[in-house]
């Protein structure tokens, strides 16, 4: 390519047509595959999304039926989390970097890589049919009684769907373990690393523990539903409220699955824009295995207003108000890491700070809700639909954007315009806040989630949110659209563009499909701002190993 | 895989079993067993959560527990728990003779272990028969005479045995494409990694059903 003084090609180059993607087993490619991938079931759940506000413009349910709404609403849910959420970050970025970082030329296992893209195109097209057959309606926490024995719609699929594509996580949080232990380079030891990797080690440690358990739930419900088996059947004397404890003790980690990896993004992120060390290297790093750890013992406070008992649910107050500890750790480090640095404005910058805002308020507001008085009265409310988007939208999504955008040279070679950067980042954060803001309130003053219709009272503030939806959606938009024109440029990014530490903005833009000329060997701590003028960096030729 | 740049990694001892990406084979050893000893790791979690129903339901309906071990035939549960440690002892016979590459201990104890686990699977196929027969299948064909709650016990039953025996067949194809490469002479002292974590697959199942039947076949035996 035009600026190629290496004798191999980039990854993009190596071998050209489609089977030489489809069969890859380059991580870096999967990792564009798995992009691609999520950038289409995010359009898809957004379009969910858009049916819900549509409706919620005016009190009556006079644009969908209720059952449409209802199916809206959990097609959005599915989707998003378990299509878009939980592969967004690790699936993508973890893809393509962690081998970078530590120095490896792939993942540990390569063809097990490619597998969970497949594992996870095949549970998509499940999930699909199950909306093309008509949709499901149980909400995407599948309760049961109603989802194993009462709803008649296509909830054998969309479980499915969601068992199957379980498995994909799964493959790569075990991929994502074993490469970070035996595939380090020499010198990479574990207070080298990245703190990306470190919250993508965290990340994995979820996706392997927490997983396997939904998915032996979701085959309970599959087993009670079409083969007549009784689990949680009632009639049989079985217990909802112990599928309740089994989804949750996934589905509450599975938040850490999707805003840990976001953490990790955001660490980069804060320190190459302040071109400073990170502020507390080790508590940062030490915050996410804590998260990953005090994360599976806090599923009881979604159980509050179930048949828990109030003991059970005291303690798993107190352990939810420990679990904001470490988060709190890692917002204080990245605004001391921030502070006295030489912050630069470029789109990175932006994403990150927006971040921060939104992940607050996310947090503060998790606090509220994890006390066990006040979440009677808010629990089912819109201030916990407000408070979770916050979190996945608000934290996850913006930590998402900004790591596409910080990467986005290094995966294509491309510069995307600075100033479209600045300008999304600015419309998804006003349309994020005017979306969600004014949930917190009609969930206060009590209105409830999952309903088609509303008391007249609230339609001025659900207008409010239909309107930030807009705004939001066009900022999106406008992200797809000028970062896909990019790429019908020329490839003008340089190795590294922002000026940041790390294996990764060593080696070209993009990269050689063995990633490194050599293997490198690492002889300095992560995020050394202060010492790497005229060092010309950190990868340096092997000797001997 | 295609690999532009053979240039770039041409001083290391090359084994024609050394994935590209890995250093030397004492690397690529170690990430197999480890990324084996994960993937128990989820399968631990996996069966986890039906040993938690388990726990929760023979707590609420003892009876009916009691009631449905009754039904079960310890004779075929004991015999199937003996195959499958002698199983387990062929599994190790048959790493270590990779190990140290002696081809034909390691084939003869490969087909042992084939064989055993065949014999599990039939003899499940027997006890299942006979719970058809029995109507003790959960569903509409569920004997009504019994308490309801039994019908939790053969659902737990059926699911973990179920998943049980699926594991067991998972490991008899992976057994027989590690026979294949062990008739064509494909491993040594250097290469064993497929048969060490096919062995550690074989044990865990192995355990599994060692917490299975002392669970399900003989609780409160009382004749």
């Amino acid at each position: 390519m035009t600026h190629g003084t290496q004798n191999s090609p980039s990854y993009l180059d190596a071998p050209y047509g489609i089977w030489s993607w489809l069969l890859t087993k380059d991580h870096k490619r999967i990792g564009i595959m798995y992009l691609i991938s999520v950038t289409v079931f995010f359009a898809i759940g957004g379009l969910f999304a858009a049916g819900i506000r549509t409706e919620l413009l005016t009190p009556q349910g006079d644009f969908l039926t209720a059952d449409l709404y209802n199916k809206l609403f959990t097609l959005h849910g599915v989707v998003m989390i378990f299509f878009f959420l939980i592969p967004s970050i690790p699936a993508t970025l973890g893809n393509f970097l962690i081998p970078i970082q530590i120095g490896a030329k792939d993942l540990a296992f390569p063809r097990i890589n490619l597998l969970s893209w497949y594992i996870y195109v095949i549970g998509a097209v499940f999930t699909l049919a199950a909306v093309f057959m008509g949709g499901v309606d149980t909400g995407w926490t599948f309760y049961t009684p109603y989802s194993s024995i009462a709803s008649n719609t296509n909830v054998v699929l969309a479980a499915l769907g969601v068992f199957i594509t379980g498995f994909s996580s799964i493959l790569t949080g075990f991929n994502f373990i074993v490469t970070i232990h035996r595939m380090r380079a020499p010198g990479m030891t574990w207070f080298r690393l990245p703190l990306f990797i470190w919250a993508h080690y965290a990340t994995s440690l979820v996706m392997i523990l927490g997983t396997p358990v939904v998915a032996i739930t979701i085959l309970l419900v599959f087993a009670e539903r079409a083969m007549g088996f009784a689990i949680f059947d009632p009639r049989a004397g079985g217990d909802p409220v112990l599928f309740q404890h089994l989804f949750w003790f996934y589905s509450h980690p599975a938040v850490y699955i999707m805003i840990l990896p976001g953490m990790g993004v955001v660490s980069e992120l804060v320190a190459a824009v302040s071109r400073k060390q990170i502020f507390g290297y080790s508590f940062v790093a030490y915050s996410s295995l804590a998260i990953a750890i005090i994360g599976f013992l806090v599923w009881g406070h979604h159980m509050f207003v179930s048949s828990q008992s109030i003991y059970a649910g005291l303690v798993f107050s107190i352990i939810t108000m420990i679990v904001a500890v470490p988060s709190a750790v890692k917002t204080f480090n990245w605004t001391a890491t921030m502070y006295k640095g030489s912050v630069t404005w470029e789109s990175p910058t932006y994403w990150v700070i927006g971040f921060m805002g939104l992940f607050l308020i996310g947090g503060l507001t998790g606090l509220f809700l994890g006390t066990m008085g006040l979440d009677v009265h808010l629990h089912d409310t819109y201030f916990v639909v407000a408070h979770f988007h916050y979190i996945m939208v608000g934290g996850a999504i913006m930590a998402f954007l900004g790591g596409v955008h910080f990467y986005w040279p290094k995966m294509t070679g491309r510069m995307y315009p600075e100033a479209m950067g600045k300008i999304s980042a600015i419309l998804v954060f006003v349309g994020f806040n005017l979306t969600f803001f004014p949930q917190f309130v009609l969930g206060y003053l009590g209105m409830p989630r999952r309903y088609h219709a509303y008391p007249e009272d609230f339609q001025i503030l659900n207008v409010l949110s239909t309107a930030g939806a807009g705004v939001l959606g066009l900022g999106y938009a406008l992200i797809v659209f000028y970062l896909v024109a990019s790429l019908f440029k020329e490839r003008n990014a340089p190795a590294n563009p922002w000026g940041a530490t790390g294996l990764e903005w060593q080696i070209q833009s993009p990269p050689i499909t063995l990633n490194f000329e050599s293997d490198p060997i690492v002889t300095e701590d992560a995020y050394n701002y202060a010492g790497r003028a005229g060092h010309g960096g950190h990868a340096k030729k092997a000797g001997e190993v | 895989m295609s690999a532009p740049n053979v240039h770039a990694d041409a001083h290391q001892e090359h084994h024609p079993k050394l994935q590209h990406h890995f250093h030397n084979m004492a690397q690529q050893l170690e990430a197999s067993i480890l990324g084996m000893w994960v993937f128990l790791v989820t399968e631990v979690m996996f069966f986890g959560g039906l040993f938690m129903a388990y726990l929760l339901y023979r707590n609420m309906y003892p009876d009916a527990w009691l009631a449905g071990s009754n039904e079960l035939n310890e004779v075929l549960g004991g015999i199937n728990t003996l195959v499958l440690i002698v199983s387990s002892l062929t599994m190790a016979l048959a790493v270590r003779a990779a190990q140290v590459g002696h081809r034909m201990w390691q084939i003869a104890n490969l087909i042992l272990t084939i064989i055993f686990g065949s014999i599990f699977l039939i003899v499940k196929y027997f006890e299942y028969a006979a719970k058809f027969e029995h109507h003790l299948v959960p569903g509409s064909s569920f004997d009504p005479a019994r308490e309801p709650a039994q019908q939790l016990f053969f659902s737990l039953y059926f699911m973990m045995t179920g998943i049980h025996a699926l594991h067991m067949v998972v490991g008899i194809v992976l057994l027989f494409i590690i026979l294949r490469m062990a008739w064509k002479n494909q491993f040594s002292a250097d290469y064993f990694a497929p048969v060490e974590v096919t062995g550690l697959y074989w044990h865990f199942v192995d355990i599994v059903w060692i917490f299975l039947f002392p669970l399900l076949y003989l609780i409160g035996k009382h004749h």
